[in-house]
């Protein structure tokens, strides 16, 4: 791969598209693959469940919601999947659909089920303001690219977090059975928000470079934002302590394993195919 | 009492009259009947019919698609289909509007659906059963559905003509991702081939059923070409949708599984062999592969939804309540 | 029963329909789109949502997927008036034959520049 004239789009201001990047012929550092390898991986796991609720969702309407929702997960983890593979010459299909489950280092949170619509939204709160935290920090990476693909999502996961607010307030202050599960729904994915703020060598050094954003240093933000959200809706942010993660070190809860074999098992009955 | 009543439907009143002039006219001068215009009662029941029908197709037709997304065996094309079958989402919102501007509430056709009063196209019944389904879905069963959707773009009904205009422009793409999906098999593997002709023969004969039972035993057909609903015949437009294939299927290097296609010089129509109506029947009464399935889905997500709509309402009636007294 | 065709042409006659679903439904609202800075906003369709907040966004993504739009209006259908259908002849009669009002009515003057 050549530098040629699509490099150029690799900034802050185009609206970023894998295919971009694909020709863009700029080639990470084994750390900034890993890095970006993350960030994808949340994103597509994430997408993943998401995809789900299209054809099952409460309402026509938000049948589309959550799919507009879904595919800008999936368009985020593309340009991350495909950054990442040029460091190690793999494209996104071949990170996303031949990699073992210890190789993806998604956090737990995005794997958890969807649950009901309630969880989901659980799951969506906790997603978009990390997400939004974080994207919005990297617009200002000393990588070209990874500031480039953060600028085109830092907006779109706006949208996110609007959306689960809305529904936390709807769903916490509407009916009894609704609050109900709304209560349920974050009890249930309180346990993983720990693990999204937690630092390593791998972010601690890149961090040092201006390059990756620290995690931990997005939990003062976040733990504000989640606070007006849950105030408003008249609920209390749980106290319970989180689970013990690992999913940047590979070790994943019990779900990934279904999700990926379900994901994969296409492409992994016909491999080098071409689709 | 009975009969005396029906003498009484038989004559219009002169408000009706008027009404039923006017709606002439419009009908004759080839323009659009608006929602707030006299109309006459079997016309807004034909219109009620079909475009629910039209709806409820888009939205169970969501499922055999929808089905693969997770399994998608590329991301490109897991975005595709993703985007694909929320549109169809979309379209069938833009047709219960349309439906219900004459006067037919959502609710109320969510529930016919659910309680299999209304109808959908019966091709949803079929499974999807490999990712080679997913192109010969795009490729012939919306390529048929295209067939049927220009000409309605021009319906007299004005809601429902400017609904089709919209998923029409939206629609464009589903053909096109089908056809490149069964493109990319074809000059691909030995068996991705042969799982893209596998698909072929099995969607060729539904996809052309799309178009409903032959002129002869559409009894609905006359009037809705009269009332400018329909612009063409289902042998008209099946034979259109054949010839569009026949040429579409050598770029595949594909086969269509019916060796008696021709071009019939003086009707100028394309011929096919016969289908099996009697199939076709039976899938109508529910014996279809996939017709429980597909309905028990739509089913439990509109009753497993049914919460969150109450939470969403019950939330806006406290906000107004608030809002009054602030 | 399901089946028939998308054409809504299965061959069979006419039916009548069912009951009502006992829970109200989420209101309907009508979604003006402005397709870009200049133009005004024009009627697109309708959708149903809950409140105000939730018909803007479901707007958005109903509507605007396609980068229709940079600007949206929702209005609660119930709010909007129209003009009776059958007054038309009182509503729109009285612009008919005021040819002097279009710029069509008047002859051009050869050579005249500008006008």
């Amino acid at each position: 791969m050549s530098d040629n004239a699509s490099a150029t789009r690799i900034t802050r201001g185009n609206a970023l598209r894998p295919e971009d990047i694909a020709v863009s012929g700029l080639k990470p550092s084994d750390e900034v693959g890993q890095y970006a390898l993350r960030l994808g991986d949340d994103a597509l796991i994430l997408a993943q469940r998401l995809s789900w609720w299209i054809s099952r969702a409460p309402e026509l309407e938000e049948d589309v919601a959550l799919g507009n929702i879904g595919l800008d997960q999936l368009g985020h983890a593309r340009s991350f999947l495909t950054y990442a593979g040029h460091a190690w010459d793999k494209t996104e299909d071949d990170l996303a659909y031949f990699r073992r489950e210890p190789e993806f280092r998604s956090a737990h949170l995005f794997e958890q089920p969807n649950g009901d619509f309630a969880c989901t939204i659980a799951r969506q709160l906790v997603a978009s303001h990390f997400q939004h935290e974080l994207y919005s920090r990297l617009v200002d990476s000393a990588d070209e690219t990874l500031g480039a693909i953060a600028a085109k999502a830092v907006k779109e996961v706006d949208y996110h977090k609007d959306h689960s607010v809305q529904w936390l307030l709807r769903l916490g202050q509407g009916t009894e059975e609704s609050r109900r599960r709304m209560i349920d729904g974050v009890k249930l994915t309180w346990p993983y928000v720990e693990e999204l703020f937690e630092d390593d060598d791998l972010t601690t050094a890149l961090a040092e470079q201006g390059v990756a954003v620290l995690p931990s240093e997005l939990r003062e933000s976040f733990d504000a934002a989640i606070a007006a959200a849950f105030e408003q809706a008249d609920l209390t942010v749980p106290t319970d302590p989180g689970a013990s993660g690992g999913g940047r070190r590979g070790h994943h809860s019990e779900h990934l394993g279904f999700l990926l074999a379900e994901m994969q098992v296409l492409a992994r009955e016909y491999p080098g195919a071409s689709w | 009492m009975a009969s005396q009543n029906e003498g009484l439907h038989a004559v219009l009143s002169e408000e009706e009259q008027a009404g039923q002039t006017y709606f002439d006219k419009i009908i004759a001068e080839d323009s659009r009947i608006e929602p707030r215009d006299w109309m006459p009662e079997s016309y807004r029941k034909t219109l009620v019919r079909q475009i629910g029908q039209h709806a409820h197709s888009e939205i169970i037709g969501m499922q055999p698609e929808a089905n693969w997304i997770t399994r998608a065996p590329s991301l490109k094309r897991k975005a595709i289909l993703m985007a694909k079958v929320q549109d169809e989402a979309g379209h069938g919102l833009y047709l219960y509007s349309a439906a219900e501007t004459l006067g037919t509430p959502r609710d109320k056709m969510t529930e016919d659906l659910i309680s299999g009063k209304a109808r959908y196209s019966s091709i949803f019944n079929y499974p999807a059963v490999t990712w080679a389904d997913m192109g010969a879905i795009g490729w012939m069963v919306d390529g048929a559905a295209i067939c049927n959707q220009v000409p309605l773009c021009r319906a007299s009904y004005g809601p429902y003509g400017r609904a089709m205009v919209r998923v029409c422009k939206e629609e464009s793409f589903h053909q096109r991702q089908g056809f490149e999906i069964l493109l990319e098999l074809a000059n691909g593997t030995p068996e991705q081939r042969a799982m893209a002709q596998d698909a072929v023969n099995r969607w060729y004969a539904p996809s052309l059923m799309m178009f409903g039972p032959p002129d002869e035993d559409s009894p609905n057909s006359k009037q809705s070409m009269a009332w400018n609903i329909k612009r063409f015949s289902n042998d008209e437009l099946r034979s259109r949708f054949v010839g569009m294939l026949v040429e579409q299927v050598k770029v595949l290097g594909l086969e269509l599984p019916d060796d008696q296609i021709s071009f019939n010089e003086d009707t100028k129509q394309w011929e096919h062999s016969p289908l099996d109506w009697d199939e076709f029947k039976d899938v109508l009464k529910g014996r279809g592969p996939c017709n429980a399935q597909r309905m028990e889905r739509r089913r439990s997500a509109h009753e497993e939804g049914a919460w969150v709509r109450e939470a969403a309402a019950a939330y806006a009636d406290k906000q107004a309540q608030k809002a009054e007294v602030a | 029963m399901t089946g028939g065709s998308t054409t809504g042409d299965d061959g069979s006659k006419t039916k009548g329909t069912g009951v009502h679903e006992s829970r109200q439904p989420w209101p309907l609202w009508e979604v003006f789109v402005r397709s870009s800075r200049g133009l005004s906003h024009v009627h697109a369709g309708s959708l149903h949502a809950p409140d105000a907040d939730m018909a803007v966004r479901n707007a958005r993504d109903l509507y605007t997927r396609r980068n229709e739009g940079v600007s949206l209006w929702v209005v609660p259908s119930s709010a909007i008036i129209s003009s009776d259908p059958d007054a038309k002849g009182q509503y729109f009669e009285s612009a008919q034959g005021k040819d002097y009002r279009h710029a069509t009515y008047y002859t051009k003057s050869e050579g005249v520049k500008h006008l």
